[in-house]
């Protein structure tokens, strides 16, 4: 391999990384705070592309669509909480009623899909701004692709800073920790749950109609994102806003180098990679259990 | 209604209808009938692992595709004569395979087990769509030869029948059973399971392993209706579909989920037919089901019969 191709998949991995990340930590953000494991995540990364999609069919703007798609994937997932998601929790099997109700999203937010914009794949192209490519010597690289992994960087700082260092984001980290408790401090935690939920779903959203470009939109895509950002989040430990992060970069770049290796296989090299660590380490790269726990 | 009373009406219903089929059933009737006992035993088999043990696997598909391409392949290389010794072979690789992945997923709990089974069912089914050479890929494999005896629909469906039959009265002996009575104990409180001196993860294992294993028999008993499989048997959606139609069903009895196919199946033949949002219906059922019945027909209909035995001035017990 070259040191040229080397440089060209690793950044390409990198792009493929931080959209991975977009979606992932938005869904290990509910899993952490909210306790919710949200099976839909990958659905609210497909209607945010279409929300992009209807966006700038409309005002033929870029960006537009990039908002609308966040602000649109936003309030849907803050909706679906409050109408379907809080009713079910403190219930006994609570986490698997969780899966199926959201399993159940999938299903509807697919066909809605279907419904609404037709069956057809539909393309957004890249706003001209960022059409262009860079050149690094020899290698060259989309500026847009170049964007996505800046964009990616400014989401996981402030998305740190937020969570860690504010005071909004210690009342999250306390809700999830003692809701109760917060709750007699005078903090509306119901309120705080659909907030983040809200939150993660945008990020989705935003991940959905940014990665339009390099994709299609389609009715479908989101079980293929959901698919790959489990992964993500279970490598990282759930919850795990770092261990996201260095896993959706693992995953980003073993496909990217599983492609040249084995092209035909690539695809399921995440699930390989996903399977030998809960082997090792059942509750991801991150946690501090031990692999065996006796029962 | 007390239990007795109740397993013997779900048992006199179930040869009823099912037996019936075989005397009155036109072709359409009997090809429905073979897929619901067929997805029944299915269902059956996964709620030994849910409804009684408290494990979402979302991929027992695998062990369903197993069987059906077991008994696909072989009965396709070596002739229809084959057909029933490779049905025989189905569940022995079943069990084979899931003690292994058993092994692996059962240390995981709660939605990391469910996720590690998903990624295992995802990863067979790339496999079965890639290796294409050897599975057929995408277009699975057709014209299944079966013998001559049970080439007809009927002849089938009463095979499988008998077959069905014998396999759930094991799984509702299984359920009475002490070993049963363990299962149900390691769903509401694993810790007090094993102050009992008994080993869970061992339990754990061995009801994986015998749902997986009559998962394969329902797979190979599948490859037989149609002469012909594909990898969706594979594919998450068809874990999905069953663990809709268990909980639609019941999940906390042992009829619970033959209800729930049968149910689904001829919603699916009415509706599924006139609308091509099928997968919205199947969601907003489940959404349905989820909030407001998650004791599924079977909760439902217990509900309705302690309100008449309370009418009847009988007050038994909640």
């Amino acid at each position: 391999m070259s040191f040229e191709i080397f440089i060209s998949q690793f950044l390409g991995g990198l792009s493929v990384a931080m959209l991975l990340f977009l979606v992932a930590s938005g869904l290990t953000l509910i899993f952490g705070v909210a306790k919710v494991f949200n099976f839909a995540h990958g659905s609210f990364y497909m209607i945010g592309a279409y929300f992009s999609y209807q966006a700038i069919a409309l005002f033929d703007n870029f960006w537009i669509g990039v908002v609308a798609a966040a602000l649109g994937a936003g309030l849907v997932g803050m909706l679906l909480e409050i109408c379907f998601i809080r009713r079910i929790s403190g219930r006994e099997e609570e986490g698997a009623f969780q899966i199926l109700l959201t399993y159940a999203f999938i299903l509807i937010l697919d066909d809605a899909v279907k419904f609404i914009w037709g069956p057809a794949y539909k393309t957004i192209t890249k706003p001209e701004s960022l059409s262009g490519s860079f050149n690094f010597g020899t290698v060259t690289m989309p500026t847009y692709n170049l964007f996505i992994i800046f964009l990616g960087l400014v989401i996981v700082v402030s998305a740190w800073y937020i969570l860690s260092r504010t005071r909004t984001g210690k009342i999250i980290q306390a809700a999830s920790s003692d809701s109760q408790m917060v709750g007699m401090l005078g903090v509306n935690v119901s309120l705080v749950m659909t907030l983040v939920f809200g939150v993660a779903t945008a990020m989705g959203g935003l991940a959905g109609a940014m990665a339009a470009p390099l994709r299609t939109v389609a009715p479908g895509t989101g079980v293929e994102v959901i698919i790959d950002s489990l992964i993500v989040v279970v490598i990282g430990g759930l919850g795990n806003f770092w261990g996201a992060l260095f896993a959706a970069l693992l995953i980003g770049e073993v496909n990217a180098f599983g492609i040249l290796w084995m092209p035909q296989w690539a695809s399921l090299l995440s699930f390989a990679v996903m399977i030998v660590v809960l082997i090792f380490k059942p509750k991801g790269l991150f946690s501090r259990e031990k692999g065996r726990k006796k029962i | 209604m007390n239990t007795k009373f109740e397993t013997m009406a779900s048992w006199l219903a179930y040869f009823l209808i099912f037996g019936s089929v075989i005397f009155v059933g036109g072709e359409h009737t009997i090809h429905i009938a073979s897929q619901i006992i067929i997805l029944g035993l299915f269902a059956l088999s996964f709620n030994v692992l849910f409804g009684t043990t408290g494990l979402l696997s979302f991929g027992q598909a695998i062990f369903y595709g197993l069987g059906a391409y077991i008994t696909g392949m072989m009965a396709k290389s070596f002739g229809g004569d084959f057909f029933l010794w490779a049905l025989l072979l189905a569940p022995v690789a079943a069990i084979l395979l899931s003690v292994l992945l058993g092994a692996l997923s059962l240390r995981l709990s709660d939605v990391y087990f469910t996720m590690l089974t998903l990624a295992f069912a995802q990863l067979v089914w790339g496999i079965t769509v890639k290796w294409s050479s050897f599975t057929g890929g995408d277009d699975g494999i057709q014209a299944i030869p079966k013998p001559e005896l049970l080439a007809g629909g009927l002849s089938y469906y009463i095979f499988a029948f008998l077959v069905v039959t014998g396999c759930i009265y094991l799984l509702w002996r299984l359920d009475r059973s002490p070993f049963g009575a363990v299962l149900k104990g390691i769903r509401q409180n694993p810790t007090r399971i094993s102050f009992t001196g008994m080993n869970v993860f061992r339990h754990k294992l061995l009801a994986y392993v015998i749902s997986s294993c009559f998962t394969a028999i329902a797979g190979g008993l599948y490859a037989g209706i149609d002469r012909s499989i594909h990898p969706d048997m594979f594919v998450w959606t068809m874990s999905g579909s069953i663990i809709l139609m268990t909980i639609l069903g019941g999940m906390r009895s042992v009829f619970g989920p033959l209800i729930g196919v049968a149910v689904f199946i001829l919603l699916e033949d009415v509706i599924g037919r006139s609308t091509q949002y099928w997968s919205f219906v199947i969601g907003a059922i489940m959404i349905t089901v989820v909030l407001l019945f998650p004791k599924g027909i079977v909760g439902i209909s217990r509900h309705i019969a302690r309100m008449f035995a309370k009418k009847g001035g009988q007050l038994d017990n909640p």
